[in-house]
C-alpha cells in the first residue's frame, strides 16, 4: 500500500463488468489477485481468476461458535460478511522458511540464497476492521526495533481494494473499537456496493495515485451515488455486540476474578481464537534437518498462547492452567497490547467469537471481568 | 554403503494391525536415505534377516494383550537404548482396548471354537503401562512425516518437533474451514493432538481422535458442545470409544456418557 495523496482522490462508479475489467487489469499487471470465493461451507479469501469467482448472492450467519452460508436475494458480491481467516494468511503466512543451510566440508555451513519473492498481491474486499488489523500488525512488524522485512515488503507491494460494509454481522463490534465500518485510510481503492431495483454498481474511490490510475477510465460518480454510498455504511453501524475498550484495560488488574475459572471450564484451549484473530502475531521457530544432518532449514510457524509449549521455559510451562492461558489471550488483546503499542490488539471483527468451537465471547468475558454489568 | 558404524534399528510388533510399520515402509523416497543412516537389525515386516541386540533404537508397534507380551516387551526394553512406541495401539492400547470395558471371557467363548487354547489378558494396554518409554508417537496410523522426524531427532540427538497441541491449530494452519462451526459436524479435534495432516476436516469430516488426547484436553466442555449440536449421549460415548478409547481423558469422558 503506497502512501495516499489526497489530491488524487477521484470518486467513480463501476458496474459489474467494470469491476470485472478492473480485476482483469490487476492480473494483467502481474498481481496475484486474492478475493472472496465460496468454498463449500464458507466464503474464504483465496486466489481468484476474475469477478465470476466472487460469491454473488452469498451471505453468512455468524454467532458464537456458529457460521452458516445463507443465500441472499440481492445478488450482492460483497454481502458475505467476514471470511474465516483474515488477510494475515497472505501477509504473514502460517509457515515461512527463514533460511536453508548446508554443512561445509571441514566445518561451518553455507546459507542457500533466499528464494526470489513471490509476485505482489492484490486484495479485493478488505473490510474496515481488516484494514485496522493490517495496520496493527504492520506496527508490530515494523515500527519498533525488530522490523520484519518480509512482512513490510509484502504489505508495501500489496494493492488493497477495500469494501465498505453494508450491514454488520451479529458478531461485529468495530463501532465500539473505532475501527469501522467506514473505511477511512489504508486503501488504494475503496468500493461501496449499491444495489437497488434499477442498478447494481460499485462506487469506487481512489486512496492513492496507484488506485487513481486504476480508475482512470471509470465514470465519475454523481453526488447522489456518493450520498447513497455514505448511507450504505451507516446501516453497518447498527451492531449487536459492544465492548468498552477503556474499561477493558482493567482486565490485567483483575488476575484473581472468579470469572477466570468459569471461562476456563468452558475453554478447550484449542487456540482457534488466536489463529483466526487478524492481529495475533505469535510464532514459533522450528529447525529441521535431513537424516544425515547435512542440510538444515529454519521455519517460522504460527503459534498460540493457548499451547503449553508457548510458555515453556527451563523446567516446564509457566501457564499450565486453562485460566492462565485464557487470561493471557484476553489481557493481551485488550489490556497489555495498549502498554506495548498504544492501541488495543482487538479491532472488533468478532472472528474469535464465531470460530471458537464453544462460542466464548470476548465482549461478554471482558464485560464480566471488568464489572460492566453485563454477563 | 559406507563402512562406518551405523546405529542399529529394530522394529517390534505386539497386538496391532501392522499399519504403523507399513507407514515406515511407505516412506519410499526416504527409506533409502534411512538405510544409509541406520542398520535395520530387526524388522520382520521388511526382512527375515535378524541381528541380535542390543539395539540403538527400537520402534514398538502394538499393545500388550497377553502374558507373553509382557515378558517380550521387558526383553525389548532391556535390549534397547531408545524405545519409541508408534501408533494408538502402542501408546493407548488401540481399538482392541474396547475389551477393557467388557468381559473378555464372553468374547473368547463367542469367537473361538476352542476357547481353552486362548491365553490372553483381560485388557489391552499401552507399552508405557509396562516399561519406561522414551518417546510416544501417536496416530492410527502414525503420520509418515512425524515418523521420519522422530527417527531423525533420535539419530541427531535432539528433541523431535512433534507438537502436543490441538488438531484445530493444524486446521487453521492449513486453511481448513472448521467443520464444527461451519457445518455443525461432531469433531474431536479440539481435544485431539494434531499430526495427521488434517485428513478428516480437510475432507469435510469431523476428527475421529486418531492421535489421542492433546496436551490439555477439556473433554467435558467439548462433550457439552457436541450435545448442544444435537448429538446424543450415546453418540458422544461412541465418539470417545475408538482407537484411543483407553487413553485416560477419552476413557473418562466416554464413561460419563454411558
Ligand atoms: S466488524 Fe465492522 S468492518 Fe468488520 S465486517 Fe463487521 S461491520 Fe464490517
Ligand atoms: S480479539 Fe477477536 S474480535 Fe478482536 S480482533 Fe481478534 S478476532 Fe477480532
Ligand atoms: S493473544 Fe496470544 S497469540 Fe495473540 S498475540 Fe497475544 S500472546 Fe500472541
Ligand atoms: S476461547 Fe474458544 S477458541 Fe479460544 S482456546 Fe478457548 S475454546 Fe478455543
Ligand atoms: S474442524 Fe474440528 S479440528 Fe478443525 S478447527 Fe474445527 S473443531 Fe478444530
Amino acid at each position: 500500500m503506497a502512501k495516499a495523496k489526497r489530491d488524487d482522490v477521484a470518486v467513480t462508479v463501476l458496474d459489474k463488468d467494470g469491476l470485472g475489467d478492473f480485476i482483469k487489469n490487476l492480473r494483467k499487471s502481474g498481481y496475484q489477485v486474492f478475493g472472496p470465493r465460496r468454498d463449500s461451507d464458507a466464503v474464504i479469501y483465496d486466489l481468484i481468476d476474475g469477478a465470476d469467482d466472487l460469491p454473488a448472492g452469498w451471505g453468512s450467519e455468524q454467532k458464537g461458535g456458529h457460521y452458516r452460508l445463507r443465500r441472499r436475494d440481492d445478488g450482492a458480491l460483497f454481502g458475505y460478511g467476514l471470511g474465516p481467516q483474515g488477510w494475515k494468511r497472505q501477509l504473514y503466512p502460517p509457515r515461512q522458511k527463514l533460511f536453508a543451510a548446508t554443512r561445509k566440508e571441514g566445518g561451518g555451513f553455507t546459507l542457500a540464497p533466499p528464494a526470489p519473492p513471490d509476485p505482489p498481491m492484490a486484495f479485493i474486499g478488505v473490510r474496515a476492521c481488516e484494514l485496522a488489523a493490517i495496520a496493527r500488525q504492520a506496527k508490530v512488524f515494523g515500527d519498533r526495533d525488530f522490523a520484519d522485512p518480509g512482512y513490510q515488503r509484502r504489505l508495501a507491494e500489496a494493492l488493497i481494494v477495500a469494501v465498505q460494509c453494508g450491514e454488520a454481522l451479529d458478531t461485529c463490534f468495530c463501532a465500539s473499537m473505532g475501527t469501522g465500518p467506514e473505511v477511512k485510510a489504508g486503501f488504494d481503492v475503496k468500493l461501496t456496493e449499491l444495489i437497488d431495483e434499477s442498478r447494481h454498481v460499485f462506487v469506487a474511490e481512489a486512496g492513492t495515485p496507484r488506485g487513481a490510475k486504476l480508475l482512470k477510465a471509470a465514470k465519475p460518480a454523481s453526488p447522489a451515488d456518493i450520498k447513497a454510498a455514505a448511507q450504505v455504511v451507516k446501516n453497518a453501524e447498527i451492531q449487536q455486540k459492544h465492548l468498552d475498550p477503556a474499561a477493558a484495560r482493567a482486565l490485567a488488574a483483575n488476575p484473581e476474578h472468579p470469572r477466570w475459572d468459569q471461562v476456563a471450564a468452558r475453554c478447550l484451549t484449542c487456540g482457534n481464537c488466536t489463529m483466526v484473530c487478524p492481529t495475533c502475531f505469535c510464532t514459533t521457530v522450528e529447525d529441521v534437518t535431513d537424516l544425515k544432518g547435512d542440510n538444515a532449514e529454519r521455519w517460522r510457524k504460527w503459534d498460540s498462547c493457548f499451547t503449553t509449549d508457548f510458555s515453556y521455559i527451563h523446567g516446564g510451562a509457566v501457564r499450565t492452567e486453562a485460566r492462565s492461558r485464557y487470561r493471557q489471550w484476553i489481557t493481551h488483546k485488550l489490556s497489555t497490547w495498549v502498554d506495548q503499542f498504544d492501541e488495543t490488539g482487538c479491532v472488533g471483527c468478532g472472528r474469535c467469537i464465531t470460530w471458537c468451537p464453544v462460542g466464548i465471547d470476548i465482549t461478554e468475558e471482558a464485560a464480566a471481568i471488568t464489572g460492566q454489568g453485563r454477563n | 554403503m559406507s563402512e562406518r558404524k551405523r546405529p542399529k534399528l529394530a522394529v517390534w510388533k505386539f497386538s496391532s494391525c501392522d499399519g504403523c510399520q507399513l507407514t515406515l515402509l511407505d516412506c519410499e523416497d526416504e527409506l533409502l536415505a534411512l538405510t544409509e543412516e541406520v542398520r535395520i537389525s530387526y524388522f520382520l515386516e521388511a526382512t527375515r534377516k535378524v541381528e541380535k541386540g542390543p539395539y540403538d533404537v527400537s520402534l514398538v508397534e502394538g499393545s500388550i494383550t497377553t502374558p507373553h507380551d509382557i515378558k517380550a516387551i521387558r526383553e525389548v526394553r532391556k535390549q534397547s537404548k531408545l524405545l519409541i512406541t508408534i501408533g494408538a495401539c502402542a501408546t493407548a492400547g488401540g481399538i482392541q482396548a474396547l475389551r477393557n470395558f467388557k468381559n473378555v471371557k464372553d468374547f473368547i467363548r463367542t469367537v473361538y471354537a476352542h476357547p481353552e487354547y486362548i491365553d490372553t489378558l483381560t485388557t489391552s494396554t499401552a507399552i508405557s503401562d509396562h516399561v519406561p518409554v522414551d518417546f510416544e508417537l501417536r496416530g492410527c496410523p502414525v503420520n509418515k512425516y512425524q515418523m521420519l522426524e522422530v527417527l531423525n531427532a533420535a539419530l541427531n540427538g535432539r528433541k523431535p518437533n512433534i507438537p502436543r497441541h490441538s488438531q484445530c491449530i493444524e486446521c487453521k494452519e492449513s486453511g481448513t474451514v472448521c467443520r464444527m462451526v461451519a457445518a455443525g459436524t461432531a469433531c474431536l479435534g479440539p481435544v485431539t493432538q494434531a499430526g495427521c495432516g488434517t485428513l478428516c476436516p480437510g475432507k469435510d469430516r469431523g476428527c475421529y481422535g486418531c492421535f489421542g488426547p492433546m496436551e490439555t484436553p477439556n473433554t467435558a466442555a467439548l462433550a457439552g458442545q457436541l450435545l448442544a449440536l444435537g448429538q446424543t449421549g450415546r453418540d458422544v460415548h461412541r465418539l470417545f470409544r475408538t482407537y484411543n478409547a483407553n487413553a485416560d481423558a477419552f476413557r473418562k469422558e466416554s464413561d460419563s456418557h454411558g
